[in-house]
């Protein structure tokens, strides 16, 4: 595969005297779904976070449609983006938060046409329209004109998926999208993904459901200690895992 | 003891009080709503200095609220009537400022200014608990859709702190109605004032003072009750009740408007 949307070369991140990425290097092709597993602390939430700049990196680069994302060359150097830029690239990037993360004070409709209106400007009966048709994908057609206090923990991440598409984005990101989620109702969530996956979209998925991973992803990649230690097909993972802390960690959570 | 005192005049300042009385009312309530207008500004202002990624707007916020928190609100409104001309060199406070529609008088607008930067210190601590009430993961979806930070404050992070500002702002005008009281002492003729002159021509304290507390207790007791339907029409959302933010303004405001509206 040819066509480059994301990537990371050598990234290292530290919080303060803790280094939690030690040099990651990533390539994620047009279409492609890669899940990210491993243990807390390996370092995966904070690599998905640094490709749309909600983190800084202290080192290495991470490009998206090749734009650097966050920094510009300065003098050879690389000195971080004005935040009208940092803006403008986060449009082409989705991300869908582990804690949903919706508008309180707006309506499932609200929260999805807020940035298209606002960031883009795009016409409102427009947004309007592409709003109804995105929740009607993720099967809330119903819910318009509810406030996410009254949704399901489901719904509420079905309307988070949606809102991250009204931006057309090229890459979308999900940081562990069912972790916070009754068991019951990660099936719904999992399986607008699926569908999204299926139809082409470009996903990075932190994620421990590898059910999902076997479904729809291209490639896993297994991170420890702020290195990605193993990387494959789904298959690779289930049936000949190499590295000891993958089948460690795969024993787990199997 | 109590025979001592004149009810009669008593019940003249409270159910015929005359028409500059009246008139000194409404520079209380006016001074009051302005510097209170102003604080909210000031305080929101210097709020968002305070989280500025550059330091010297970081230290003017820190500096500003020590300055005005740390010393007398007395102290201030002298040093701005007084005071503020001398230092600047410039005419800050005229003797009256011509506003075109009408004039304002001088002290009066020093006494807006004291008050109203002063408040604007108090706002400050105020609006910043509130937009730290709100969840982290709000300002970085907002981001992560390609907001800029002001947009993310005006459109996600303010309206949802404003649940979390708009009772001890409530507070705070309660307060400033009273403390309104003191720009007395530079010559505004306000409903203490009225008192006070009423009280130096009779020599009656007792009659004036207690006239002029139940006046004041009337004016913050119509506030309450103003107050008290804002907060419960906009708690009505905690519960679940589908109105938006912007109905549950207006709907907030509904009873404030019903005196206007007439």
């Amino acid at each position: 595969m040819s066509d480059v949307v994301m990537e990371a070369v050598d990234v290292h991140k530290r919080f303060g005297r803790l280094e939690v990425l030690k040099g990651i290097s990533l390539d994620v092709s047009k279409g492609e779904t890669v899940c990210i597993i491993g243990a807390s602390g390996s370092g995966k939430t904070t690599f998905i976070r640094c490709i749309n700049h909600l983190e800084k990196i202290d080192d290495g680069r991470i490009t998206v449609n090749g734009h650097l994302i966050g920094y510009r060359q300065h003098h050879g150097k690389l000195v971080e983006d004005s935040e009208a830029s940092i803006a403008k690239q986060r449009t082409q990037i989705g991300m869908v938060f582990q804690r949903f993360n919706l508008f309180p004070h707006k309506t499932a409709l609200e929260n999805v046409t807020e940035a298209p209106t606002r960031v883009l400007g795009t016409p409102r009966g427009e947004a309007k329209q592409e709003a109804l048709r995105l929740l009607t994908r993720v099967g809330l057609a119903d819910k318009c004109e509810t406030y996410p206090g009254k949704l399901s923990g489901g719904q509420q991440q079905r309307v988070a998926i949606a809102r991250a598409l009204a931006m057309k984005p090229a890459l979308m990101l999900f940081d562990e999208p069912t972790s916070a989620l009754d068991p019951e109702v990660t099936g719904e969530v999992l399986d607008v993904m699926e569908e999204l996956a299926h139809d082409g979209m470009t996903m990075i998925v932190v994620t421990h459901e590898m059910g999902f991973a076997r479904k729809a992803a291209d490639r896993v990649v297994m991170m420890d200690g702020g290195v990605i230690i193993e990387e494959g097909t789904p298959e690779h993972f289930f049936e000949a895992p190499e590295h000891d802390r993958t089948k460690q960690f795969l024993s787990k959570i199997l | 003891m109590l025979g001592a005192v004149d009810w009669h005049v008593i019940g003249q300042r409270i159910f015929h009080p005359d028409h500059v009385f009246f008139r000194a009312m409404y520079t209380t309530v006016y001074i009051a709503v302005i510097a209170q207008v102003m604080g909210v500004v000031l305080g929101l202002l210097a709020a968002l200095m305070r989280t500025s990624k550059i330091l010297p707007l970081r230290w003017l916020s820190g500096f500003y609220v020590l300055i005005f928190r740390g010393t007398p609100l007395l102290v201030q409104i002298f040093f701005v009537y007084y005071g503020a001309n001398l230092m600047l060199g410039f005419t800050l406070i005229p003797n009256t400022l011509n506003l075109g529609l009408f004039t304002l008088d001088g002290a009066i607008l020093a006494g807006i200014l004291a008050l109203g930067v002063n408040e604007g210190a108090y706002m400050r601590e105020i609006i910043r608990a509130g937009i730290d009430s709100i969840d982290r993961g709000q300002m970085e979806a907002a981001k992560s859709l390609g907001m800029r930070y002001t947009l993310a404050m005006r459109r996600i992070i303010l309206p949802q702190a404003a649940r979390v500002i708009v009772p001890p702002l409530g507070n705070e005008f309660n307060n400033m109605l009273k403390t309104t009281s003191l720009v007395f002492t530079i010559g505004v003729y306000e409903m203490f004032s009225d008192a006070e002159i009423h009280y130096s021509q009779t020599f009656q304290p007792v009659e004036y003072f207690l006239a002029v507390a139940f006046w004041y207790l009337v004016l913050t007791g119509v506030w309450s009750l103003i107050q008290a339907s804002i907060e419960r029409r906009l708690s009505a959302s905690e519960r679940g009740d589908e109105l938006s933010f912007r109905e549950r303004l207006v709907a907030a405001w509904a009873p404030a408007g019903a005196f206007v509206r007439r």
